[in-house]
C-alpha cells in the first residue's frame, strides 16, 4: 500500500528510552520499546494491534499521535486535507494534528476530572483549541456528541463519581470526538470494563466509526474483541511486529508460532476441552537484554539453532499477510 | 448419611455502615463447599464474590455488619468451627492462614516490598505450624521448586519486586500452599497476568489441586477461566447467587437469563460473525438495590408485577442445577 492510500503510514519508526543513566548521562543502556516498525492503516478501518505487556504496543500508539519521542524512522498521517510527516511537524501542524488524532484512554475512572461536570470535561478540548466561537456554539456541539454516544442531557450537569464504569468510558469517547478528529487511537479502552458492558462500548465504537468515519487503532491484549471488531491486526512482541494480516484470515490461519500460541492460550469456554492447548514455556525477556536472532527464538516451540544466530526478514506471505518467521508458509 | 461438606455457608448477609447509609454488598447467599471441590464463584464488578471470600476468614473492614441469619461453618477434622462466632486474632488464625489460604489478584502488591519472598514464606509457618526456622525454610525452597521457580535456593532471599508478574503469582500460590490448608480462596488469580502466563499458572493450579486436594473457590469474572479451573460454579450478581450447578450444566444449558446474557455478551473466537449482544443497561448502585429479583432492570424477559415485586426462590433445573428465576419455576409448574 502506498503512503497516499493509507491513512497513517508507518515506516521502520523507533522509539528508544535510555535508562539507568548516571548523573552526568554515561553508562545507561539503551531501551528500544519500539524497534523499527513498519505497518499501514488503510483509511476507515479499524486496525488492531495486540501483544502481552511489555510488548510496546502502547509506546507505538504514542508515537504515532507524537505523544513519546519518535526516535527513528517515520510516521505519515495523511487525509483528504492535510498530509503530515508526523516527526517533523512544526507548531502550527502539531496543534491540527492534535485535532485529528485522538486517544482513549483505558481507565474510565482515571482519565476524567472529579471536579469537573461531565458537560465540562466534553467541552474542554473545544474550549482549550478555541474552536468554538460562543458557550452557544459549545453547548450545542457538547449535547450533539453526547446524544451520539447515549448520554442523556441531564447527565451533563453531573459529576464523573456518580456513574458506572460504562458509562464513564462513554463520557471519555464522547470528549474524544466532540473536535470531530479523523484518527482515534483507542489504548485497551474495554479492558477495564465488564463483560456485560464491554459488548455495548464495542459496538458503539463500530457504530461511531461508520457514523463519522474515523479511522482507528485499537490497541487490546484480548485477542477475542480484536477479532470482533477489527478489519486488520499486527501482533507485536518485544517491540516489533511478527505478524500482519486482515483479521479473518489471521484468526482463521495464523502463521507465526507466537499467534498461534496467543489463540491458544486463551481459555476454551468448553468444560471437556481442559489442558489441550500448546502451552508456552517461559516469560517475555526484558526489552533491555533482547534475544539474538529471532527475538521470539527463546520460548518458540519450533525454534532450530538457525533462529538463534539470524533475524527472519519481514516476508510477504500472501496479499496483505505478512510475517517475521524463517519457518512460515 | 451424607458427611457434613468442608465449608458450609447459610444465609450469609453483609452490609457495610458508611456515611450515605447501609450498603447491602451480600444479600442472602448461601452454598457448600465439599473437600477436594472446586468451586467457581463467577460475577461482574460489584456483585459481592471479593466481599463473600472475605467472609469466610473475617477479613472485611471494621464497619462490616454481618446479617443475624448468617452462619459459615467450617468442619474440620476436630469438630467444626463457627467462623463468624470468631473474634480474637489467635481464634481467628485457623481461618486465617491455617486451615484456609488465601492468594490475591494483584501479585506485587501481597508482597511487602522491603522484606524477602523467603522471610514472608518462613513467617506464616512459624505462624501456622511447629516448624523451626530450618524447617521452614526448607519446606519453602520445595515449596518454590515445586511451583516452577528455577533456581529457588538463590531466589527464596530475593524481593518481591525482582521477581516478575508471573513468578510473583507462582511464589503466591506456593507461600498458600506451604501450610497444607483444606481450603484455599483464589481471588482473581489469575486477572492481571498475560494470557500466556495465565495459561501456565491455571495448567499449575490443577496440578496442584490433584497433589494437594485442597478444595478451591475460585473467584473470576471470567467465564473461560471457570470452564477450565471449577466443577461447579455460582453466579453472582449484586450481591445474590442467580444461579448454581455443575459447570458443564450452568455453561452449556444456562438457565437464568442473567447468566445466558453474560454468555452472549462474550466474543467469542469461533463465532465472528454473530454479532456481541451487550447486557442492556448498567449495574445500578449499591445504594439502589432494585426491589425483587435484583436484575430485572436489565432482564430482557422481566415480567412487570411480578419481577419487580416478588424475589424468586431457587428452583431445581436438575438435581444439580438451580437458579433464582420466576421462568424456571413456571417452566417447571408446565411441565409437571
Amino acid at each position: 500500500m502506498s503512503v497516499q492510500d493509507s491513512h497513517v503510514w508507518v515506516n521502520r519508526l523507533s522509539v528508544h528510552f535510555g535508562v539507568g543513566k548516571g548523573l552526568l548521562g554515561g553508562g545507561g543502556g539503551v531501551l528500544k520499546a519500539v524497534d523499527e516498525v513498519s505497518l499501514e492503516i488503510p483509511r476507515g478501518s479499524f486496525f488492531g494491534l495486540v501483544g502481552e505487556s511489555g510488548s510496546g504496543k502502547t509506546t507505538l500508539g504514542r508515537a504515532i499521535l507524537k505523544a513519546a519521542p519518535i526516535t527513528g524512522g517515520e510516521v505519515r498521517y495523511h487525509d483528504e486535507d492535510v498530509d503530515f510527516d508526523v516527526g517533523r511537524m512544526n507548531k502550527a501542524e502539531l496543534k491540527e494534528y492534535r485535532r485529528r488524532a485522538q486517544l482513549i484512554f483505558q481507565d474510565p475512572y482515571a482519565a476524567l476530572s472529579p471536579r469537573m461536570t461531565v458537560r465540562d470535561i466534553i467541552a474542554e478540548p473545544l474550549e482549550v483549541m478555541k474552536l468554538t466561537k460562543t458557550r452557544e456554539e459549545t453547548d450545542e456541539r457538547v449535547r450533539e456528541i453526547a446524544a451520539k454516544c447515549r448520554l442523556n442531557l441531564e447527565h451533563l450537569r453531573r459529576f464523573p463519581h456518580a456513574f458506572s464504569g460504562g458509562q464513564r468510558q462513554r463520557i471519555s469517547i464522547a470528549r474524544a470526538l466532540v473536535c470531530e478528529p479523523k484518527f482515534l487511537v483507542a489504548d485497551e479502552s474495554v479492558a477495564a470494563l465488564d463483560v456485560s458492558i464491554q459488548a455495548d462500548i464495542l459496538n458503539l465504537l463500530k457504530s461511531l466509526q461508520q457514523d463519522m468515519d474515523i479511522t482507528f487503532l485499537f490497541i487490546s491484549h484480548d485477542l477475542s474483541v480484536v477479532a470482533h471488531i477489527c478489519d486488520y491486526v499486527a501482533v507485536m512482541y518485544l517491540g516489533a511486529i511478527v505478524e500482519l494480516a486482515p483479521s479473518r484470515e489471521l484468526f482463521a490461519g495464523p502463521k507465526h508460532p507466537y499467534t498461534k500460541a496467543l489463540l491458544s492460550a486463551i481459555p476454551s469456554l468448553d468444560p471437556d476441552d481442559r489442558g489441550t492447548a500448546q502451552k508456552l514455556e517461559g516469560e517475555i525477556p526484558s526489552p533491555l537484554n533482547k534475544p539474538s536472532g529471532c527475538r521470539f527464538h527463546t520460548r518458540c516451540p519450533v525454534a532450530e539453532a538457525r533462529c538463534a544466530a539470524e533475524a527472519p526478514a519481514w516476508r510477504e506471505l500472501s496479499p496483505g499477510h505478512r510475517v517475521a518467521c524463517h519457518f512460515a508458509v | 448419611m451424607m458427611a457434613a461438606p468442608l465449608l458450609s455457608v447459610r444465609n450469609l448477609t453483609v452490609q457495610f455502615k458508611t456515611d450515605e447509609g447501609l450498603i447491602t454488598t451480600v444479600d442472602n447467599v448461601s452454598f457448600d463447599i465439599a473437600a477436594g471441590e472446586v468451586l467457581g464463584l463467577v460475577g461482574e464488578s460489584g456483585s459481592g464474590k471479593s466481599v463473600t471470600a472475605k467472609a469466610l476468614m473475617k477479613l472485611n473492614a471494621g464497619n462490616t455488619v454481618y446479617g443475624p441469619e448468617s452462619s459459615i461453618t467450617l468442619n474440620l477434622d476436630d469438630g467444626p468451627v463457627d467462623v463468624l462466632s470468631l473474634n480474637k486474632a489467635k481464634d481467628l488464625n485457623v481461618v486465617r492462614g491455617g486451615a484456609i489460604s488465601m492468594i490475591f489478584q494483584e501479585p506485587m502488591a501481597s508482597f511487602a516490598p522491603a522484606i524477602t519472598i523467603g522471610d514472608q514464606m518462613v513467617e506464616q509457618l512459624l505462624l501456622h505450624s511447629a516448624m523451626n526456622k530450618k524447617e521452614a525454610r526448607e519446606l519453602s525452597v520445595e515449596m518454590l521448586n515445586r511451583v516452577g521457580i528455577s533456581d529457588a535456593g538463590t531466589r527464596i532471599d530475593q524481593y518481591a519486586f525482582e521477581f516478575s508478574g508471573g513468578m510473583r503469582q507462582r511464589a503466591m500460590i506456593a507461600m498458600a500452599l506451604s501450610t497444607k490448608p483444606k481450603l484455599l480462596i483464589a481471588d482473581e488469580p489469575t486477572t492481571a497476568l498475560d494470557v500466556t502466563i495465565q495459561a501456565q499458572v491455571i495448567d499449575l493450579m490443577k496440578d496442584l489441586i490433584g497433589e494437594f486436594g485442597m478444595a478451591i473457590l475460585f473467584i473470576t469474572h471470567d467465564l473461560g477461566v471457570i470452564a477450565q479451573t471449577a466443577d461447579r460454579v455460582a453466579v453472582m450478581y449484586l450481591g445474590r447467587v442467580m444461579e448454581t450447578g455443575t459447570v458443564r450444566e450452568v455453561i452449556r444449558t444456562p438457565a437464568h437469563p442473567y447468566t445466558q446474557g453474560l454468555l452472549n455478551a462474550l466474543p467469542k473466537l469461533d463465532h465472528l460473525d454473530e454479532p456481541l449482544t451487550p447486557v442492556p443497561g448498567d449495574i445500578p448502585s449499591p445504594l439502589e438495590r432494585p426491589d425483587g429479583c435484583v436484575f430485572h432492570t436489565r432482564c430482557s424477559k422481566f415480567i412487570p408485577g411480578t419481577c419487580d415485586a416478588d424475589r424468586p426462590g431457587f428452583a431445581r433445573v436438575s438435581a444439580s442445577h438451580q437458579a433464582a428465576c420466576v421462568l424456571v419455576e413456571n417452566a417447571k409448574e408446565v411441565a409437571s
